[in-house]
């Protein structure tokens, strides 16, 4: 009896456990887009949304909800780097636009205002939204009106939205692009930081760079022939003052999206590894990984451990778009040094992003010393100083001169180079890291010593003091020689 | 007292343009073109037509809702205006000193443009009237495959506030008529009569003759998107929405 009372007790018992196990097993797979449909939403709350590079609060483990998200669009002029402005068409007053936030499940009430003053219609595509045009169809609202739709989210996943009104590719190009985050049930594991970066390209009438206010080129665009790319919206969004930033010890977590509308990114942070990455920005996680593609209109969250402080830059490694279109943001990490992880400073340990000059044969160059026993003339320094100069100073300093901003200092007009003629050529030679003021604007970034004969340097800085507005200096090998010996 | 004065002062105003109160108009000479939906296969016709000079301007529309009560701003049926007509203004009869009155009058619905017109005679022009007016540049009646011409369109679309500039502060086209580029997006009588959905992707399915316009490529592709933007705005329309950068103006047959 007391034996069959057992049996029974344990049996029922056995049978509320399997019951509960296999509830909670199912709850578990949020993947699954089906149970995610039929998930039961309690409450309401107004979504959170933020400006780049910030993201809203995590979900942590909260309830699926009816989440209230408010987007307007605005058309508005904006800076694409210094001294150039751009009419930039926005989700919410940014590009990209302001970052939405919700977990698997929500029923998110999407209301699309466009602001009277705007002069075009739009409507969102939500890559998250399951259902024709995702959303596009339901949402297409006239200057002064607003559409409200709603949406369930089934999968988890990073999602790209833009815009999709004709012509696409137009709205897309002026800015009209964001992220949307879909969580899983009980959040994505806790980090230290979190932070939006979003990577776009823009075609603008006169080149990277010219003044006023810049027009859209739709032929270039249809070329893909891009002026600037840039991670959120502008050149410099990520830089200086502007750099994101962490402490030493910290895992930050980057949502990476790239808006387009032609270029797909290779995103990369020089001297960081990715411990995780999830891929695409959907469930599977790749780890240990350099650089990660993110396609036009796709998206990536990759996460790292900063170990050690300094400046850590953001690439896009198809690496002309980070010198000489814009494609470059900063980490800065404060923190304690750890000389086993990263011996600190010796100049020749440092990245070389654009690679200096290649050496030459030993005994060519030889060759060119004893050929030059006689000073040149300026005229003939002048034209070895322009070859030169393309060929070792350009990609940074530029064609003309004028540097690229926030990033390397002009050599055009510049106080900082006239000033010392000296400190200059000691540049050239030796290589410069750390702050600098030119011009009123401060610089801080590396300067590879060139591994250059002082002739051709004589050659170079003759040229650099004779073009652009500088002081005329013509500089002699001798002179060159001087400051190489005193070292 | 000081609204008794301004309403003095207005009606004032309206006795002086009664005289001019009918807007100048010009004749337009009919011709065939491809609009930008068709394919050469698909030419459109059109009559000589008589076409206002100017957009109908605030001053204008404030004579016409004067005598015309049942179209002041708290008079309108709703179902023939949505919340925002007229709503810079500063009551049903005062425009308000912000605005200029001889800037376009725009904020106003299509039952309210199409009111107006029928009221002086006149009527909305077609898209198809319109577009064969507007695609005239300063000295040719068809500019479209210029990339002056298409420049200077798209560039209105990165000007701000156009709207509160005066009427004639664009360029005069080919037929004497100003200001169907730069300043507000005009209302047409059949406006929503070329589907755009709003989801351009699937309109690439369901109306290929749009798409084939757009798929064109080099100078035409230019002209293209440049015309598409206001086959997105009409298609973004309901007859009783009103816009900061919508206004109109008038047309009537050629008397043969």
């Amino acid at each position: 009896m007391i034996n069959f009372k057992f049996y029974k007790k344990a049996s029922t018992l056995l049978i509320v456990f399997a019951f509960v196990f296999s509830c909670t097993n199912k709850e578990k797979d949020s993947s699954d887009a089906n149970h995610s449909a039929n998930m039961t939403v309690k409450g309401t709350q107004m979504a959170e949304l933020t400006a780049p590079p910030f993201v809203p609060a995590s979900v942590g483990d909260r309830r699926a909800k009816k989440l209230i998200v408010n987007m307007e669009i605005l058309e508005q002029e904006g800076t694409m780097t210094d001294g150039t402005t751009y009419m930039y068409w926005t989700f919410g007053g940014s590009v990209p636009g302001s970052f939405i936030r919700t977990r698997v499940g929500d029923e998110v009430e999407f209301t699309l205002s466009n602001h009277p003053d705007n002069k075009l219609p739009h409507n969102i595509d939500l890559h998250a939204v399951t259902g024709p045009g995702g959303g596009a169809t339901s949402s297409f609202v006239a200057p002064g009106h607003e559409k409200k739709f709603n949406f369930k989210t089934l999968n988890p996943g990073l999602y790209v939205y833009h815009c999709a009104t004709a012509p696409v590719g137009m709205h897309i190009a002026n800015g009209m692009y964001g992220l949307i985050l879909v969580e899983p049930e009980g959040g994505l594991p806790k980090v230290d930081k979190e932070y939006y970066v979003m990577q776009g390209d823009f075609y603008t009438k006169g080149d990277y760079g010219a003044s006023g206010l810049q027009s859209f080129d739709m032929q270039k665009a249809v070329d893909e022939d891009a002026d600037y790319v840039v991670f959120n919206g502008k050149v410099g969004s990520l830089t200086g003052d502007n750099a994101i930033t962490a402490n030493v010890g910290e895992t930050v977590r980057l949502y990476v999206g790239n808006g387009g509308p032609n270029l797909v990114s290779s995103f990369h942070v020089i001297g960081e590894i990715f411990d995780k990455v999830m891929v695409e920005g959907g469930d599977f996680i790749n780890e240990n990984v350099q650089t990660t593609l993110v396609p036009a209109g796709g998206a990536a969250i990759v996460e790292f451990k900063v170990d050690v402080p300094g400046t850590f830059i953001l690439v896009d490694h198809s690496i002309f778009r980070a010198f000489n279109k814009g494609a470059l943001g900063m980490l800065k990490v404060e923190g304690e040094e750890d000389k086993n992880i990263y011996s600190g400073v010796v100049q020749e340990g440092i990245y070389h992003p654009e690679g200096g000059v290649i050496q030459d044969m030993p005994d060519s160059g030889k060759a060119k010393e004893a050929v030059s026993t006689s000073e040149k003339t300026l005229a003939q320094k002048m034209v070895t100083g322009k070859q030169i100069y393309m060929k070792t100073c350009f990609a940074c300093h530029q064609a003309e001169g004028q540097g690229i901003p926030n990033a390397f200092p002009p050599l055009a007009k510049s106080d900082y180079l006239n000033a010392d003629v000296d400190r200059a050529i000691g540049i050239v030679i030796n290589g410069k890291t750390g702050e600098i003021t030119v011009n009123g604007a401060k610089y801080n970034s590396v300067m590879t010593k060139q591994a250059i004969s002082s002739e051709e340097i004589a050659d170079v800085m003759t040229y650099i003091y004779n073009s652009w507005g500088n002081n005329k200096t013509n500089v002699t090998k001798m002179q060159v020689e001087q400051i190489k010996n005193a070292h | 007292m000081k609204t008794v004065l301004r309403l003095t002062i207005c009606f004032l105003i309206i006795c002086f343009t009664e005289v001019n109160c009918q807007s100048k108009m010009v004749s337009i000479k009919g011709g065939s073109y491809t609009p930008l939906y068709g394919r050469d296969s698909l030419q459109v016709t059109i009559e000589d037509f008589q076409m206002d000079v100017y957009p109908i301007t605030n001053l204008e529309y404030l004579e016409f809702v004067i005598k015309n009560p049942k179209w002041q701003r708290s008079q309108v049926k709703k179902i023939f205006a949505d919340g925002s007509y007229l709503r810079e203004w500063k009551s049903d009869i005062v425009i308000g000193d912000s605005i200029s009155l001889n800037a376009p009058i725009t904020n106003v619905s299509w039952f309210a443009a199409n009111a107006y017109c029928d009221c002086m005679g006149k009527r909305l022009p077609t898209i198809d009237e319109w577009e064969y007016a507007a695609m005239a540049n300063e000295t040719m009646p068809d500019a479209r495959t210029l990339e002056t011409y298409n420049e200077y369109i798209l560039s209105w679309y990165e000007k701000p506030k156009t709207f509160n500039n005066e009427i004639g502060s664009t360029f005069k086209n080919y037929w004497n008529v100003y200001d169907l580029h730069g300043l507000v997006w005009e209302w047409t009588s059949d406006f929503n009569s070329v589907l755009v959905s709003g989801e351009s992707r699937k309109d690439v399915d369901n109306d290929s003759n749009l798409f084939c316009g757009s798929g064109a490529i080099g100078a035409t592709d230019l002209m293209n998107y440049a015309a598409f933007m206001r086959y997105a705005i009409r298609g973004s329309l309901k007859a009783k929405f009103t816009m900061k950068n919508l206004g109109f103006r008038c047309v009537k047959n050629s008397i043969k």
